[in-house]
Formats: structure tokens, C-alpha cells, sequence
């Protein structure tokens, strides 16, 4: 028998922007409220170099640094954390379980705010080269490719921008993108536009990985509309093509898109009652620092509506 | 930087404190500049009690020390590698799950 003050009022899962935002709300709202992480606070953050979009600061600011300031805010208010990984989730009482390695958690409300991935290109030699050239993050990787060539894949934000921050060390940065044109925000295209180390191939797709014993040496190209190939000479390939949303722990009564983003309303709530997402794991337009805050602070503010309404 | 059970090797002090070692030897290669590897710095703190006895847990910042991840082809971090009788038994790149960590010192420990 589960005894009542051993009940959260919500578990935030994730301690990236979104679920420290719902944690810095929930505790100012004095909710019974804890935190779940299984690494360190600042989700994606942790693996970019500097945020020039986040408002109220004009100069930019470290994404490391902005993690830490947000995760300060949130224990500030007597926010409670707990370093484990989420197993299960069983949603169908009244009161939640969250299943963790080491025991389980009982709550009125979820917060899901598990985050995305980076995406894979599936290609081969991808896994095989994975630490000796084949590269998620540029700011961790970037250091190891001084006066070398390498290859960035992708034409989103975060594909361009990290080619920019690559021109750092790389002495060429091949940008490869599989439409004629990028997808980048024009500010971040304008910049490296003008980057005389980056160069740009269009209407290209990496078809493998190449390498040796040294790692990896080269990747094959193929024109995304023909068959015409060719090999690119690099010592490394940063793969930035999308994310992939964190719901292993996620039961099927909980909708997703066909992607597997979990549907919400625009109060976060999901298809179960009772449980939000908010961030970047849920189904949204725009996945972005300054988005992700907001959904936390409606999913906390209505998790709290929640509680209120259905346990008092 | 180090918990009570973890140490510091250095490209001088890695053939005697890892190669040499009697016990395995989780290298955490990390660098200040890398916010994965400070993500998972309290996993390996973990880890490094909850193994005590039977690994040992050392850190090797990579801006210090090239000459020990270049020796092993190391161009990502986080990089764990565990030593166990001066050879390569695991190797995990990236910031991943402590369970999946664990798994690989099981293996290793055996």
C-alpha cells in the first residue's frame, strides 16, 4: 500500500531547459516535486558552444553556462533532483508509477521532458568509425581535427553552425546537404556564407564511411537525385540531420506522431491525463531553448491545476 | 576533480597507474571544454565507489596530456576505456547510460 505522503505531485523526467523550467515553476509553486537525470543538468546544451538566441543576452552566452544558470534557478527554490534512468511508466491510476533502476516513484503527475537525440545517417561504416572520425559534437571533437579536412552533414541550424565552429580547428569544413538549399536560419547562413573555410555541396547524400586503422580517411558521396558518386577526402564527419525524440520508457497509451514525438495539447497535456511533455521529445514547429522554457512553465503551472483539481 | 576513489594520470604516470595496474582501470578522457564529459563526471564518481575494490577509476584530461589518447586513436570524448592487464578491454564513446557503463565494467571485471 502506497502511503499518501509518499506521493510526488509531479515528476519531471529530463533536466534539460524544459524540465528544469518546470521544476524552477513547480517548486515555486511548492508542489512535491522531484527532478529525474541520468547524467549531468543541461540536456543538448551540454554539446553546444554558445547560444546567440536565447533573449537577454545580447553578447550570446555560453550553452554550458546558460545549462548552469537555468539548473541554479531551479534548485534555488528547493527544487529536488535524483540521478537515475527511467524505465517504465505505468499511467493508467490515479496515482503514477515511474519505474527507475532503483526503485520506483509514485505521482499525481509526469512531466515528460526526456529530450531528443541526435540522428544517426545510417550509413555504413558510420558505427564502425563512431570516436575515431564519425562525430555528434563539434564543441566535445572539434579540437582533435587541427589543421585537418572534414565533412559536416546536414543544413539545419545546428548542421551550419557547427560547421562555423569547426573553421575553429578544421582547415576546410565540407558542408553536405542532400537538398539545393540549407534550411538554416538566415542570420546563421549569412555567417558562413561568408567563412572562407566552409564550402558547401548541394543536393548530396554520404552513401559510407570509409577508414583504417587510424580511423576514418574518407566518405562516399552520391548525387541525391542521380547516381553519380565520389569519394571525399576527410579525416572526420560531424553528423547533424535531425533528432530522434527519447521515449524508450514511454507506454503506447501515451500518442505519438509517426516520427515518435509525443502529441500534446497546447496546455502539454498528453493523451493521458495527467501526464504533460514539454520540449523538444514532443510533437512542436519550433525546437528551441527559448520554446522549451515555455512548455516547462505550462506543463508545471497546469500539473498544478491538476493536483488541485482531481486530489483535493 | 577527483572523488575520494577516483585518481589523476597524466601521459607520465600512465604506464605505471593503468598499464601496470593489478585491478582494471576505467580512463575516463575528458576536457574542461566538454559538456558531455562534465554530464557524466557524477556517473563516473558513482561508479568509481560502488566498484571500489575491484577497478580502479582514473581521469585523464586530454588537453594536459595528448600523448596517452593519441597512443589509443582517441578523436571524441567522453572516451571511457578500460585497461585490464595493460590491454584494451572496453571502450565506450560518448556520454551514454550508466547502466550501459556498467555493463562494460561487468564484462570487464567479470
Amino acid at each position: 500500500m502506497t502511503m499518501h505522503n509518499d506521493v510526488y505531485d509531479i515528476v519531471i523526467i529530463g533536466g534539460g531547459p524544459a524540465g528544469l523550467a518546470a521544476g524552477l515553476y513547480a517548486a515555486r509553486a511548492r508542489l512535491k516535486a522531484v527532478l529525474i537525470e541520468r547524467m549531468g543538468f543541461g540536456g543538448q546544451l551540454l554539446t553546444y558552444e554558445k547560444v546567440e538566441n536565447y533573449p537577454g543576452f545580447p553578447e550570446g552566452i555560453s550553452a554550458y553556462g546558460l545549462g548552469e544558470l537555468i539548473s541554479a534557478h531551479a534548485l534555488k527554490f528547493g527544487l529536488k533532483t535524483r540521478t537515475a534512468e527511467v524505465e517504465g511508466l505505468e499511467v493508467e491510476d490515479r496515482i503514477k508509477t515511474v519505474r527507475l533502476a532503483d526503485g520506483a516513484l509514485h505521482t499525481k503527475t509526469i512531466v515528460i521532458a526526456s529530450g531528443a537525440s541526435l540522428k544517426k545517417l545510417g550509413v555504413k561504416g558510420e558505427v564502425e568509425f563512431t570516436g575515431r572520425g564519425v562525430s555528434y559534437c563539434a564543441v566535445c571533437d572539434g579540437p582533435f581535427y587541427r589543421d585537418q579536412e572534414v565533412a559536416v552533414v546536414g543544413g539545419g541550424d545546428t548542421a551550419v553552425e557547427e560547421a562555423a565552429y569547426l573553421t575553429k580547428f578544421a582547415n576546410r569544413v565540407h558542408v553536405i546537404h542532400r537538398r539545393d538549399r540549407l534550411r538554416a536560419t538566415p542570420v546563421i547562413q549569412e555567417k558562413a556564407a561568408q567563412n572562407p573555410k566552409i564550402s558547401f555541396i548541394y543536393d548530396t547524400v554520404v552513401t559510407e564511411v570509409r577508414g583504417g586503422a587510424q580511423g576514418v580517411e574518407s566518405v562516399m558521396l552520391r548525387e541525391a537525385q542521380g547516381s553519380k558518386t565520389r569519394e571525399l577526402p576527410v579525416t572526420g564527419i560531424f553528423v547533424f540531420v535531425g533528432i530522434t525524440p527519447n521515449t524508450s520508457f514511454a507506454p503506447p497509451s501515451i500518442k505519438c506522431d509517426p516520427l515518435g514525438f509525443i502529441l500534446t495539447d497546447q496546455e502539454m497535456t498528453t493523451s493521458v491525463p495527467g501526464v504533460f511533455a514539454v520540449g523538444d521529445v514532443r510533437v512542436k514547429q519550433l525546437r528551441q531553448i527559448v520554446t522549451a522554457v515555455g512548455d516547462g512553465a505550462t506543463a508545471a503551472f497546469n500539473a498544478g491545476s491538476y493536483v488541485e483539481n482531481h486530489f483535493s | 576533480m577527483a572523488g575520494k576513489n577516483m585518481m589523476e594520470i597524466s601521459d607520465s604516470t600512465f604506464e605505471q597507474d593503468v598499464l601496470q595496474s593489478d585491478l582494471p582501470v576505467l580512463v575516463d578522457f575528458w576536457a574542461p571544454w566538454c559538456g558531455p564529459c562534465r554530464a557524466i563526471a557524477p556517473v563516473i564518481d558513482e561508479l568509481s565507489g560502488e566498484y571500489a575494490g575491484k577497478l580502479k577509476v582514473a581521469k585523464c584530461n586530454v588537453d594536459d596530456n595528448p600523448k596517452t589518447p593519441s597512443r589509443y586513436g582517441i578523436r571524441a570524448i567522453p572516451t571511457l576505456i578500460i585497461f585490464k592487464d595493460g590491454n584494451v578491454s572496453e571502450q565506450i564513446t560518448g556520454a551514454v547510460a550508466k547502466s550501459q557503463i556498467a555493463a562494460a565494467i561487468d564484462k570487464a571485471v567479470g
